[in-house]
Formats: structure tokens, sequence, C-alpha cells
């Protein structure tokens, strides 16, 4: 390659371009200006990292995965944002790199020879090779009308404090529109300008505090509104007009300021348009990419946060290396000497190509990787090296990790005998049922030869799946299997079983949707594969919701015994999957196998016992002896609105016995490093019981989305928590429809009192925190601290309780076996 | 005890792991009841041959046992503040209040009911405040919970005090465009009204002569003399006035609750500091004139 150092010229032709000054894109240009290269870094703004450069002012930024070392010379290490900033300036000046501001890439196209990068403004540049590295924070949606590139038209907010007394205009009403927007109240004049007819983007929580800002008057809306223009005010107080064109036509709003929350453009469709091709059709796939980060289209290489990798030292090592590999030099990957540490176990000198090359032979889902996702997959792993009667997980620990088998074999124990119900050898996987259902385990394994396993973490795990359609298929094939074995196969034959899941059928359904309607004529078995169900019948007129089905339970298999009609309506409480079985199969089986009979009509009498009780509580509801509001159907109702029905365990106050005496938030503090993690005093009532803000530990943790350390876990009890390798994004925050996360500083816990202290009222001194920066902070259910939960056992009244919902729901399912039959 | 008026018996099953009375099938009431009988057991049975008062044996036995139990009580205080520690807050009350009242007994047997004018009858006035302030606590605790669920629902003070400041603003402003009159009983009305300022007034629940009732009251009769223009305003005003009033209410009934939850405290615990100090003087005294 001839690498002949020149300055910019318009039509020179170059080496490589770097689209995005973000940490990925300076790292690599930082590489190509030490390799000599004729390189050129385009930037769509006025300076580099423009990411970071939005995070909130002083924040810490972190330098997560801790292990991972760094590659290059463009330094980091965890700082302030300021710092890491001007470190990264520096690198810049003394690497004298080669950049263009103002440069926003909209479009590359092949040629013959090479790669055209077009900028905005229409320019056309040249280059060999291309690297993206553009992120997926940067593309806002920008305000396209006349006079939308005024200065007083702005994108972000970054200090409502700043202003005052100013008519400002937020356009945009999805949560960061309304954010700011209640942000700016107080101060000045607000006008929130929606395209929409009503605010339904938004979470629930900004609805209602929007709602309560406008019936107060300090804040007001325009509905089914865009704007038209900006108009430049040459005199009187207001600066420009907005002119928007509402359902009565056009109006005119003087105003000092527009910030527009337009929300970002995804990268997908950008990416679409070049050219290059994703692994799925799923809005969260990846873009195909080689060993080398070289996408579908040659020569076009993508890297960092573009490339699926969230963080920003994985995007700076990925930079140099991208120019290594365009420079045809072998480069160890950064992550070689901790994938080396991983298979240590495994030999002395175990070469890491071969170890791979073993685990993709071995085990045919992992076969379906690719060379990169192999390497984050297992470095996201542990490998497991485990001995001949070692216990991997037991029936209803709440692990939810994922194995695969690479040697050996394992006896699976479903039920309480110790004798193995089902044995996995080399090349299958195990524990798929908790990616689905993030419940308990099904049953016990234990090894029975010597084995090598791969566990990963369930977060990893539902990367691939959404990213690889096999592995996608692999698994679901294998979770309706297991569904049926657990549910109703245990003496099934294999073939039987087989033939079973074959005909079987996974279904989705939204929250409220309807499985089968009470009435209906049977068409077959239920397995509820992940969320859960309500089971209600009309009595007396209304609705009344009857019984509450966990996953892991099964629906309808009353009428298939017993031919009559739907005894009630099954509904979905939370988005739900369901293996669905047909009545014909379903008789088949029964017809054939008298265990499975037996077993199906000593349920069914058991649950037309329930079925009774619980319409007889309902009845005395209607004529009289119980208030309507007391019923158990409303406060059923109650809990599954204020998302019971997805929790794992949550907290409830008997406000009927609570005395408000705050021990319960001031335990929850002093044990957590000073800031509760349940607000008492917020809520939802409902026949004196208050769901307060706290915590429910949901089946599918909303929060756990796109955190980009993979900081939030469950733990083997079920607790959701969040680990210090947080780095205070807020994405969690956001994620939770429930409110429970803030963002706090974390002191060292406060050490107990002693008895002076107390007696005299005297807070002992707190070591002051080792660093202030702010990070994610929930309950965690006191998972660290024995006899669990001091809210519940601070509480002098009892009015503090923690429930299970199948608890609650007046149903003890262990998570396995028993069904409660709607059918 | 019911649980819970509106809810019912089987919701109450699954939800209650029971209160401070029933905690754990009454288990500290049984053992409060034991306690006291076994003490009039012994109290009648034996007759010591000095009589009953605190210096005979069986005095002396009974004097050890309330002292130790005082301690017990008093390192409720702590144990409450102890979060880390095992167990259940819930059953150190229960225990507290049970076995306090059989301890009351044991230690007025323990008097022989012999009163003098001397540090042990102090220990004991001492002892019957902070148990018939207990007492008082306990009775809060067991009504004023649901009362205060009943006036606020789902409202946090704040949220009261934050809507009667809006409405403040409201009608002050709407007061400007009205004769002077309605201006002045609207203006004072905001400007004088307080919310809890004194610990009487909280405790009580309400000012007395409070201005928003009275503003109220007057607003009725000035409308008269309005244009049919300002009556509209006017009619606006006036909701608002309600409203606020009833805002005002709630706050003010929400702080009483508040207040008699915790006022007796501030007599229950000097009062056991007190009674611990007197108890060693009564015990120090023993011992010195042995
Ligand atoms: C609030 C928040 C906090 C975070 N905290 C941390 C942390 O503490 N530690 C950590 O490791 N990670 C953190 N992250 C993640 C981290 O910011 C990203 O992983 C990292 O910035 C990705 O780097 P990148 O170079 O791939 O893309 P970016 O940093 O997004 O850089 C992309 C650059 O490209 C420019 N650009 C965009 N479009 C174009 C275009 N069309 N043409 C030309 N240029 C373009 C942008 O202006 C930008 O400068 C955080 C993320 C957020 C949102
Ligand atoms: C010698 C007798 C007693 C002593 C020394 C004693 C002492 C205490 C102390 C130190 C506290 C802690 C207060 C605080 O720090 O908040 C307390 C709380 C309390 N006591 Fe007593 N007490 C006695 C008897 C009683 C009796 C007989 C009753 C009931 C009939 C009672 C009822 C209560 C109640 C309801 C509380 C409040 C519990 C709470 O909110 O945590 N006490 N007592
Ligand atoms: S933080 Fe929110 S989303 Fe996450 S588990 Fe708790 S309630 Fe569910
Ligand atoms: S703030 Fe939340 S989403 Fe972001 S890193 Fe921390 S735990 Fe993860
Ligand atoms: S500790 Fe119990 S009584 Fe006190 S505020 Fe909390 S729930 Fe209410």
């Amino acid at each position: 390659m001839d690498l002949v150092l020149n300055r910019y010229s318009p039509d020179e032709r170059y080496d490589v371009i770097i689209v995005g000054a973000g940490p990925s894109g300076l790292s690599a240009a930082v590489r190509a200006s030490e390799q000599g290269m004729n390189y050129l870094l385009l930037e769509a703004e006025e300076e580099p990292a423009g990411t970071i450069r939005k995070y909130q002012r002083g924040k810490h930024v972190m330098a997560e995965p801790r292990g991972l070392p760094l590659q290059g010379a463009l330094p980091f290490a965890a700082a302030t944002r300021e710092d890491v900033l001007e470190r990264w300036e520096e690198a810049m000046a003394e690497h004298r790199i080669e950049v263009r501001y103002e440069a926003r890439v909209i479009s590359v196209n092949r040629l013959d020879q090479g790669l055209e990068v077009v900028l905005a403004d229409g320019e056309k540049l040249v280059a060999d090779h291309v690297v993206l590295a553009f992120g997926v924070q940067g593309n806002l949606r920008k305000l396209d009308v006349p006079g939308g590139d005024l200065p007083q038209v702005q994108y972000q907010l970054d200090d409502p404090e700043a202003y005052r007394n100013e008519t400002i205009v937020v356009v945009g009403g999805g949560d960061s529109g309304v954010e700011n927007a209640l942000a700016l109240t107080g101060r000045n004049q607000v006008i929130v300008v929606n395209r929409d007819e009503d605010f339904s983007h938004c979470r629930e929580s900004n609805l209602s505090q929007l709602t309560e800002a406008r019936q107060k008057g300090a804040l007001d809306w325009l509905l089914e509104t865009t704007p038209r223009a900006v108009e430049r005010n040459h005199q009187g107080e207001f600066p420009i007009t907005l002119v928007v064109s509402t359902p009565e036509g056009i109006e005119r709003i003087p105003c000092h300021r527009i910030i527009a929350r337009l929300g970002a453009l995804p990268s997908r469709p950008l990416l679409e348009k070049f050219g290059i091709d994703f692994q799925t059709p799923d809005p969260t796939a990846l873009p195909q990419l080689s060993p080398r980060y070289e996408s579908s289209i040659p020569g076009l290489y993508i890297i960092g946060a573009l490339g699926g990798y969230p963080l920003i030292k994985q995007g700076i090592n990925q930079g140099y290396e991208v120019i290594e590999h365009i420079l045809g030099n072998p480069v160890e990957p950064a992550d070689a000497p901790l994938l080396r540490e991983k298979f240590a176990k495994l030999g002395a000198d175990l070469d890491i190509d071969e170890a791979l090359a073993k685990i993709q032979r071995g085990v045919p889902l992992l076969a379906q990787l690719n060379t990169l996702q192999l390497r984050e997959l297992v470095l996201e792993s542990n490998v497991l090296l485990v001995n001949p009667g070692d216990i991997i997980f037991k029936r209803n620990d709440y692990s939810t990790t994922f194995y695969s088998i690479v040697e050996g074999d394992l006896d699976v124990l479903i039920d309480e005998d110790n004798i193995p119900d089902a044995v996995l050898k080399a090349g299958e996987f195990f524990g798929e049922m908790a990616l689905v259902s993030g419940r308990r385990r099904p049953g016990t394994v234990r090894a029975r030869t010597r084995c090598l396993l791969i566990e990963t973490p369930r977060q990893a795990m539902l990367k691939l799946i959404g990213s690889v359609p096999a592995i996608r298929r692999m698994l679901d094939e294998a979770a309706i299997k297991s569904a049926v074995l657990i549910c109703i196969g245990l003496s099934l034959k294999e073939e039987e079983l087989d033939s079973l899941a074959r005909s079987a059928v996974l279904r989705q359904y939204a929250a409220g949707d309807e499985l089968f309607h009470e009435g209906d004529e049977a068409d077959g078995l239920y397995l509820i594969q992940r969320g859960s169900v309500t089971v209600s019948r009309m009595i007396g007129g209304r609705e009344v919701v009857l019984f509450y089905v966990a996953a892991g339970n099964y629906v309808g298999e009353m009428s298939l015994i017993s031919g009559e009609p739907r005894y009630g309506t099954v509904r979905a409480a939370v988005a739900t999957e369901a293996v669905f079985i047909e009545a014909a199969r379903m008789r088949e089986i029964i017809d054939r196998n008298p265990e499975i009979r037996a077993a199906l009509d000593e349920r069914y009498m058991q649950h037309l016992q329930e079925q009774e009780m619980r319409q007889q509580m309902e009845v005395s509801v209607d004529t009289g002896t119980m208030s309507v509001q007391g019923s158990p159907s409303n406060l059923f109702s109650f809990l599954i609105q204020q998302g019971v029905g997805e929790a794992t365990d949550v907290l409830l106050i008997d406000e009927s016995l609570c005395v408000r005496c705050n021990y319960c938030e001031q335990a929850c503090a002093d044990t957590h490093g000073g800031a509760s993690r349940l607000d008492r005093d917020t809520g939802p009532i409902f026949a004196n019981i208050r769901v307060p803000t706290s915590c429910r530990h949901c089946e599918h943790p909303h929060c756990m989305k796109d955190c980009p350390p993979d900081a939030i876990h469950r733990a083997a009890h079920g607790e959701v928590y969040i680990d210090d390798s947080c780095i205070g994004c807020g994405n969690c925050q956001q994620n939770c429809p429930y409110d429970v996360i803030q963002m706090a500083v974390v002191q060292h816990d406060r050490p107990e009192r002693s008895l002076w202290q107390i007696m005299l009222g005297i807070q002992p001194k707190v070591t002051p925190a080792v660093d202030s920066r702010k990070v994610a902070v929930k309950c965690d259910m006191c998972k660290d601290i024995a006899d669990g939960p001091v809210c519940v056992r601070a509480c002098p009244v009892g009015a503090a309780l923690r429930m299970k919902p199948e608890e609650l729901m007046g149903y003890a399912g262990g998570g396995t076996l028993p069904g409660v039959g709607g059918g | 005890m019911q649980v819970a008026g509106r809810c019912p018996a089987w919701v109450g099953a699954s939800m209650q792991r029971g209160n401070i009375f029933d905690y754990r099938n009454y288990r500290y009431f049984k053992l409060a009841v034991i306690l006291i009988l076994l003490a009039l057991a012994a109290w009648l049975l034996f007759d010591p041959a000095v009589g009953h008062y605190g210096g005979s044996w069986l005095g002396y036995g009974f004097g050890t046992l309330s002292a130790f139990m005082v301690l017990w009580m008093a390192w409720y205080g702590v144990r409450k503040r102890r979060y880390r520690g095992t167990g259940a807050t819930q059953g150190w009350l229960s225990a507290h209040i049970y076995l306090g009242t059989a301890m009351t007994v044991i230690v007025t047997l323990h008097s022989g009911f012999h009163f003098d004018f001397n540090v042990a009858t102090l220990a004991y006035g001492l002892l019957l405040v902070v148990v018939v302030s207990g007492f008082f606590g306990n009775y809060a605790y067991m009504i004023y919970p649901r009362q205060m669920t009943d006036n606020m629902g789902e409202d946090s003070l704040d949220s009261l005090l934050l809507r009667i400041a809006e409405a403040d603003k409201l009608a002050r402003q709407i007061a400007l465009q009205m004769p002077d009159d309605i201006n002045n009983v609207v203006a004072r009305a905001c400007r004088e009204t307080t919310i809890g300022l004194g610990v009487l007034e909280q405790i009580r629940g309400y000012q007395p002569d409070c201005p928003s009732a009275l503003a109220v009251e007057q607003l009725g009769g000035l409308g008269r003399h309005l244009s049919s223009d300002q009556r509209t305003l006017y009619h606006e005003l006036y909701s608002i006035m309600v409203r606020r009033q009833s805002l005002v209410k709630r706050a003010r009934q929400d702080l009483m609750y508040r207040a008699r939850l915790g006022i007796w405290l501030y007599c229950h615990v000097p009062f056991t500091f007190a009674l611990l100090t007197a108890l060693m003087a009564h015990v120090v005294s023993v011992f010195i004139y042995w």
C-alpha cells in the first residue's frame, strides 16, 4: 500500500476515512496517524466526542469492563467527563489528527475501486476504506422547517435552572420533551407542542405530572399541532415566533426559546441505505460483521456503539484493531488475555482459537455464531469444569444463566425422588427455561461424568436470540419440549414426547389479550411459558377475576376433561407466551396414558372445589355480605394494574396499621448507603393496601434492557439488583415503568449505633463517599443482610409486608406442577 | 381485632402475619397472663413474716424481676434502631406491650402498697406515667392509622400543601378583578390561614375562627351586587375557596393525626429516662441501708 503523507486536497483519495469522532473514531484516527496513513476523520458536530460531551456536567465516566486492557495510544481511565475530554483533545493535538468538523456523512457508495463518502453539504470524498464509528446517539432529528436553524432553537436541555421568566415552546410529546417541559415549569411559561392527539407515548408518571401541571396552570399544550416555521422578530420582548398548524388553523406563538425533542433517528435505516446487511429483521439486530469488523460491503468497517459494543473502552480497542486489520497486520484482540484466563483451567497452553473451535465443534447451538460473537459470548460466560456428582443448580433456584455442554453427561431430576428423569449429553444445552420465564428452575441438574460447561448470563443469551435466527429457532424448540415435559410429560415415552412437542406451537399475547373466552368450545391446553394470566368469569353481571396463574403452570385442562364449554375467560395479565397443544392431540395422549389421565383428573377435582369456593366468595359480595370494593376480584384487578402480575416480590403497606413512623425508610437508608429505596408515601392505595414506590422484582425486569455494562442481575432468590459496575447512564431509570430507580450518591453504610449514640440521638459519623458519582440505586431485597428485608423487620406494627404474587392471589404454586384450570 | 374494615377476611388472612396484639397467636399475651397469675399466686400463697413489702424475700424477688424488666423495656428503644438485628421489631413491640403491663402488676405487688415520700414511690409514680402514656400510644396506634388513610386517600401532605398554594395564587388573581370587599376577604384568608403552627393547634386539628372557613361564609353574602360578567368569575372564585377550605381541613386533620401518633412519645421516652434514674437511686439506697 502506498502511504504518502500529504495534506488534504479536494480530489485526493484517502487510505481510510473515519466517520464519527467519538472514542472509537478518535482511537482509529490516532492509530492511523501513528501508522502514517493518509486518513481523514469526519465529525458531524463542531467538536469531537459528541456523545460524551452531552453527558451531564461533571459526570464520572467509568472505564468498564474493568478487566479489559486498553489498546492503542488514545488515553482513557475513569475520570470526570471534563478530564476525559481534555485528555482526548490533548491526544488529538499531539497526534495532529486530521479532522473535519461539521462534516455530517449522509451516504456511502460503492465505487468500482474504493468507496465514496457523501457529506450533508454535497461534497464527495473517496477512500479505499471507510470506518463507520458514529455511535447510536448522535443523529437527533432536527426541526426541519424554515428558521429551524436559528440559535434560539435547541435540541437538548443541559440545565433547566438556567432559564427564568422566559416563554419556552417544547416541541415533541415524547418522554424527553415532557420531562424537559416539566423541568422548566414554575420559573417559565411553558407550552408543549405535540403532533399526536394525546401523550400516549409517555410514561405513566410523566403523563400524570404533565396533566397535573396543566391543571395547575403551570404549562399548556397544543395537540395535533405541527411546526411550520420559525420567524425572527426584530423588536418586542420575544426574539422569535413559532408558526404552527393546529386543527383550528395556523397559529403564531411568540417566544424566547424553542426546545425540540423529536427523538433520535435510528441508525439501522441509515446503514441499510448504505447497503449494509443486518443479521435478522429483528429491530434489535446488529449489522453483520466479520471478525475484522468488516461489514457486508468490502472495505466498509463498523466499530464502537454502532457495531453493538456499548462501552467506551471496547470502542477504543476496536478503533486500534480496525486500523491494524486494514493494514493487514496480525493483531491480537484486546480480549485475548481474558480469554486465555478463561481457558486456563482446560490446560496450560491451550491456543485460544483451538479452544473456540472445540466449543463450536462440540455444541451445535454455538456453531451458529460467528467468531466475534463467540468470543464475546465466552468473555461474558464462565467456563466450568465439574466433577461427577456436582450439582449445577437445584430445583426452585432462581438463577438465570444458560449452560452449553461441551463435554460430559448430566442428570436432570424433576420430581422429589432421587431418580434421574432425563439425561443431558455433550452438545446439548440446558437452563433455557430461565431465559423465557425468569422464574425458578424447574429441576435439579447434576453432573454424571466429568463435564466441561459454558455458563452464559441471561442477558448475553437474549442478545444472541435477538440477532441470530438459528439460535432463536433452536431455543424455541427446546423450550416447547421442556414445557411439555415438565407440565405433563414425565411419564411419556421419548418418541411420544417428541411428536407432541413438534405439534405444539408457541403463541404470544400482549397484556390484556384473551387466550380463550368463557363459554368457548375447548380448543386445547395452554402451558404458560412466560408472563402470567388471570382467570375470570361473569358473575352477577360483572366480570370477576377468580385466579391468577403464573408461568410454569397450565390452563385449559378442565373442559378438555369434562368436555363442557370453557368455565372462564383467560387473559394475559402481562405480555405472555404460551405453548399450545391442540385438544385432539391432548385427548389422544390422555387416552393412551392412564397415568396422565389420573393426574389430570385429580387436579380437575381439586380445581372444581377451589372454583366453587371462590365463586361463593364473590357471590357473597353481590348479596351484600361483603363490600364490593373489598371483594377479592377487585383487589386482584387493582394489583394486576399495579404490575403485580409481572412481579416476583412486592412490598405492600397496610395503611390501616401503619403509624407513619418512617422506620421502614430509615432502616432501608441506613443499611443501603444513605438513600432509601422505597417511598412509603407515594403509590396507589386500594382497600387500605398501598403499593408503595418500590421495586417489584419483575419477572422480566424492564430495567435490564440497555444497561451498557450489564450491571443489573437477578440473584439466587429472585432479587433484581444493580452491581457496582453501574456507570450511571440512567437508562434503567427510564426503562422501569414503576419509577422505582433513583440516581444517587452511595455512601458507606452507617455503622451500627452504640447505645449512647442512640440514647442521645447522635448520628454516627459517616465516612464520606469515596467518590461522589451518582449511580442507579434500587431495592435489592436486602439480599446481603441476614434475616431478610429490613423494611419489613423494622416496622414496629407489622404494616409493611412482602408478598409473592402467587401467595397474594390466593394460590401457592411452587412454580412447577400445579395448574389452575380455567377451562 | 379485625384487620381492615373493608378487607375481607381471606385477604386479611393472606396478607397479615398478625398485628402487634395477635402476634404469633397471642404469644406474649399468654406469657403476660401466666406471669401475672404466677405473681398473684405467690403473693397469696406465701405470706412472709414481715408482711408484704419490698424488703421481704418475696419483695426482693419481685423487685429484682421488675428492675430487669424495666431495663428490658427501655432496651426496646435501642432495639428498634438496630436495623441489622435479627427478628422482627413487631414481635418486640408486642412483647413490650404485654410484658410491660404484666410488669406493672408485679411492681405493684413488689411495693406491697406501701407508699411514702421516698425515691421508691417516686420511681413508682414515674413508672405509672410511662405506662399510662404507653397505653395512650397504643390506643393511638390502634385507631388513627385507618382514619388517616380515610382522610388522605392517595394524597400526601406535600401534595395538599402544594394544591393549597396553587389555589391561593389562583384565588388572589381572580379576586383582584372583584370589588374591594371580596378581594379583602380572599386576601385575608390566604394571608392568615395557618396550617399546624402551634403544637396545641396541631393536636386539636383546627384553627379557632379559621379565616378560610370565615371567608367561605362571608363570600356567600357578598355576591349579590355583581354584574353578570363578574358573576361567572365570582362563581369560580367561590368554588376555588370552597375547595381550598376542604384542602386546608384535610391537611390540618393529617397533621393532627401525626401529632397524636407522636406526642405521647415525648412523655413516654423522657419519663423512661427519669424512671431509670429514680430506679437506680432506689436500688442503690436499698443496698446502702441494708
Ligand atoms: C448518559 C450516558 C452515560 C454513559 N456513561 C458511560 C461510562 O461511564 N462509561 C462507558 O464506558 N460508557 C458510557 N456510555 C456509553 C458510551 O458513551 C458509548 O459507548 C460511546 O460513546 C460509544 O462510542 P462511539 O465512538 O462508538 O460513538 P459516539 O461516542 O456516539 O460517537 C459518535 C460521534 O459521531 C458523530 N456523528 C454522528 N453521526 C455522524 C455522521 N452522520 N457523520 C459524522 N459524524 C457523526 C457524533 O457527533 C459523535 O461525536 C454512556 C452512555 C450514555 C448515553
Ligand atoms: C417501664 C415501662 C416501660 C418503659 C421503660 C418503656 C420504654 C419505651 C421506650 C424506650 C420506647 C421507645 C420509644 C422510641 O424510642 O421511639 C417505647 C415505645 C413504646 N412503648 Fe413503652 N415502655 C414501657 C411500658 C410500656 C407499656 C406498658 C406500653 C403499652 C401498654 C408501652 C407502649 C409502647 C409503645 C406503643 C411504644 C411505641 C413503639 C414504637 O413506635 O416503636 N410501653 N417504650
Ligand atoms: S426496577 Fe422496575 S423494571 Fe426493574 S425489576 Fe424493579 S420494578 Fe421491575
Ligand atoms: S444507570 Fe442503570 S442502565 Fe445505566 S449502567 Fe447503571 S444500572 Fe445500567
Ligand atoms: S415502619 Fe411500618 S408503621 Fe412505620 S411507616 Fe413504615 S410501614 Fe408504616
